[in-house]
């Protein structure tokens, strides 16, 4: 295979066991996002547009879907006849086999995936995170400073910094301490979980770092913090655009309610394209009497009733008197009419009939899970009886 | 289907479509906010199992190419067969260009690869139909050449090529009409016949002086052939002139065809171009539309089509119009009746109006 000079792995591999319900069936990289998007499509095409074409995609939990999604990579421009994309699950070896223990055991079990790219550098990266960034900048950054690892970080109010790794710089930007989840926070920069790094430094601490026994295998928790106590040349890459972690319910509609403000900090529909597995899908469709409020609406949807606030994908069917406020309805889910649905977020494929009121009394954020049937309860009584 | 070959034609007549079609044959004129109507017979073609597809290129050519390109976004890019073009190939021809030539040109490529069966197809009609019970009926018939129509149900003014059938479907006379009657069977250009016949007729009329395969190599050999007509039961439309084109995109509202051409069973495909979903601002005011992906909404919009990144600033009203991609409506401006090709911008305050049953047209790249 031809030279690579920076390989992309996006680890794809985790539950998200907080995002609940919505990744009863599917990883969390492949929860649809913003109107007609999945998360893993934030990376994926970052990568295509930094110029990024070889990009290994691990995975592990509930693979079909994600796996099924990824295809060929033709949707991101990824189906390089050098490079592209690679799916990248465990797999078995001569004596027995293991499950990817944790970010730094995926990497390393794939040792002989990446080797045979030969790169120069490996740019790790997360498969649930939200942003538009360009990696080339921080390649040229990593090579400037000759670093051994660059990690992408960004500024956090103080009160959440507890929830990220948290790291401290000098001038010139390198990285004197670092602490994953700390108590008390020394700075506010906060680790983007993006990292470059030289790939035969990289490789020593792999290999190192498997034969640890009381090592969890993470790069946050046991790489990063290795590499600095050996006092490598870790750099910080300062980043400061829209960034989100949406490992959580609430994180998860924060995020697409931030694409409906005025000027959203995040642009979709600016010249860094964000791409996607497009099914073939019409136009939406806005019936008479259909009221549409500061939304973003897909094509295929069907729209008789009031939308107001809320994130509609593709083929989404909502019926007369019904209202959806601040509400994401994910793809091919229906309602029916004089429904009312407020500050929760509707999976795939579910059904919800008419006459139906889905929201909490507490005002935190209603979630029904994929391929839900919801009936009013007077209805349901009916069927029962 | 994959001993049928598709062929679609696109020297078509434009006399009456003349505005939109001056950069483009009216096979690539856009359709229904993010379709070309091409995309409607290739779609069927794919969706009936059909994996080898020619296009008869026009002159007019360039955006052709440009949006059909590889064949990938119909899954027709593949290592065998799939799309492929046929070009005219001899330019000093002491004959006009037109598809008899092109055909006759390429019957070459032809001889290269087997068929049992020619579905050869005009590319300005808009329907989403299996082909397969139209072969089944082919082969039950022993027809030589098979015709499909369907039944117009109201009296429409443009012109169109009317078949009388026998009650077991043998075709009886083939005329070509300005008028088509209420209940007339309207041909929907599309023949399916076996490769053999459809290379006689070719070969057999060209060097005959023949120029259109309809005209020349159909009508004047009708008694030769044993031609039956198949009906389709579902929406067609013949996009043949400006009004046509207006009503057609105008029937999209009604959701029953919306469904009907789009969600059932077979998707229409289409290239793809990655736009965001549509953004709805807190001033919107958007009914009986379709609006696609990619637009930005702060006015009213009332009984239109909005391509994809059509931008309507606040206080702008469009009514029963038709917007292509691009283009960008300023504050307080009122369109109604209008079809505004691709990129136009219409600026602040300015009032744009046609007529309820003849739409005003306004050409791609203008600014008003």
């Amino acid at each position: 295979m031809k030279r690579v000079e920076c390989l992309a792995m996006i680890l794809a591999g985790g539950q998200g066991s907080r995002l609940g319900e919505l990744t009863k069936k599917i990883a969390k990289p492949a929860v649809p996002f913003g109107g007609k998007y999945r998360i893993i499509d934030f990376p994926l095409s970052n990568c295509s547009n930094s110029g990024i074409e070889t990009v290994g995609v691990l995975t592990q939990y509930k693979p079909l879907e994600l796996h099924t999604y990824l295809g060929t990579g033709e949707a991101w421009n990824l189906d390089r006849k050098n490079g592209g994309v690679y799916i990248l699950p465990p797999y078995t070896r001569e004596k027995g086999a293991d499950w990817y223990k944790g970010t730094a055991d995926a990497i390393y079990q794939n040792i002989n995936f990446i080797e045979t790219c030969d790169p120069q550098y490996v740019l790790v990266l997360s498969g649930d995170h939200i942003y538009t960034m360009d990696y080339s900048w921080m390649l040229e950054e990593h090579k400037m400073n000759k670093a051994d690892a660059t990690i992408g970080v960004i500024k956090v109010p103080l009160k959440e910094a507890t929830r990220f790794g948290i790291m401290s710089t000098d001038k010139t930007g390198r990285i004197t301490a670092f602490e994953e989840k700390p108590k008390k926070p020394q700075s506010n920069l906060a680790s983007m979980g993006i990292y470059i790094f030289s790939w035969k430094i990289l490789k020593e601490y792999l290999e190192k770092d498997s034969a640890d026994n009381l090592s969890e295998h993470d790069f946050g928790k046991n790489i990063i913090p290795k590499m600095l106590a050996d006092n490598a040349r870790l750099f910080s890459y300062a980043f400061d655009g829209y960034w989100k972690d949406v490992g959580t319910i609430e994180s998860l509609w924060q995020a697409n309610m931030d694409l409906l403000k005025e000027k959203p900090s995040l642009d979709l529909g600016g010249t860094w394209r964000i791409y996607s597995a497009n099914p073939s899908l019409p136009p939406h469709f806005v019936a008479p009497g259909a009221k549409i409020k500061n939304s973003l609406i897909s094509g295929g949807a069907f729209v008789e009733g009031n939308v107001e606030n809320s994130v509609i994908f593709p083929g989404v069917h909502v019926g007369k008197g019904t209202k959806i406020i601040n509400s994401i309805i994910m793809p091919f889910s229906s309602i029916g009419e004089n429904s009312v649905v407020e500050k929760a977020i509707i999976a795939q494929n579910c059904e919800i009939t008419d006459n139906c009121h889905i929201c909490s009394e507490d005002g935190s954020i209603v979630v029904i899970a994929e391929g839900k049937l919801v009936m009013a309860p007077d209805e349901e009584n009916k069927q029962v009886g | 289907m994959n001993h049928v070959t598709g062929l679609i034609n696109l020297h078509e007549d434009n006399d009456l479509i003349k505005e939109v079609t001056k950069i483009r044959p009216i096979a690539t004129i856009p359709f229904a906010g993010r379709y070309r109507i091409i995309d409607f017979i290739l779609s069927s073609m794919v969706n009936s199992g059909i994996v080898s597809v020619g296009i008869i290129l026009p002159n007019k050519s360039a955006s052709v190419l440009d949006h059909l390109r590889s064949g990938k976004d119909w899954d027709l890019a593949r290592r065998h067969e799939g799309l492929y073009y046929m070009t005219p190939l001899d330019t000093n021809s002491r004959t006009h260009p037109s598809e008899l030539r092109t055909l006759y040109q390429n019957l070459d490529a032809m001889h290269r690869n087997v068929y049992d069966y020619v579905l050869l197809s005009g590319s300005r009609s808009v329907f989403n139909m299996d082909f397969n019970n139209a072969l089944r009926f082919h082969q039950n018939t022993k027809a030589d050449i098979t015709m499909l129509y369907y039944k117009n149900l109201q009296k429409k003014f443009s012109p169109c090529t009317v078949l009388q059938t026998q009650e077991t479907g043998l075709v009886t006379d083939i005329a070509n009409q300005p008028v088509a009657d209420d209940n007339a069977s309207v041909f929907m250009d599309i023949y399916l016949m076996s490769q053999k016949i459809f290379m006689d007729i070719v070969k057999y009329t060209y060097e005959r002086g023949g120029s259109d395969f309809l005209l020349d190599g159909i009508m004047r050999t009708q008694k030769k052939y044993n031609i039956y007509g198949y009906c389709h039961n579902g929406y067609v439309s013949i996009v043949n002139s400006t009004l046509n084109y207006y009503h057609t995109s105008m029937d999209l509202l009604d959701p029953q065809i919306w469904h009907e051409l789009f969600l059932n069973k077979f998707p229409i495909y289409t290239r793809i171009k990655d736009d965001v979903p549509a953004r709805y601002k807190a001033d919107a005011h958007v009914s009986n539309s379709l609006i696609s992906n990619g637009c930005v909404l702060k006015g009213q919009v009332e009984n239109s089509i909005l391509f994809r990144n059509v931008k309507v600033d606040a206080g702008a009203r469009i009514r029963n119009s038709i917007i292509m991609q691009g283009c960008r409506i300023k504050e307080n401006a009122f369109i109604e009746n209008v079809i505004c090709d691709k990129n136009v911008m219409v600026d602040v305050k300015k009032v744009l109006k046609g007529a309820d049953d003849y739409p005003f047209i306004i050409e791609k790249n203008t600014v008003i």
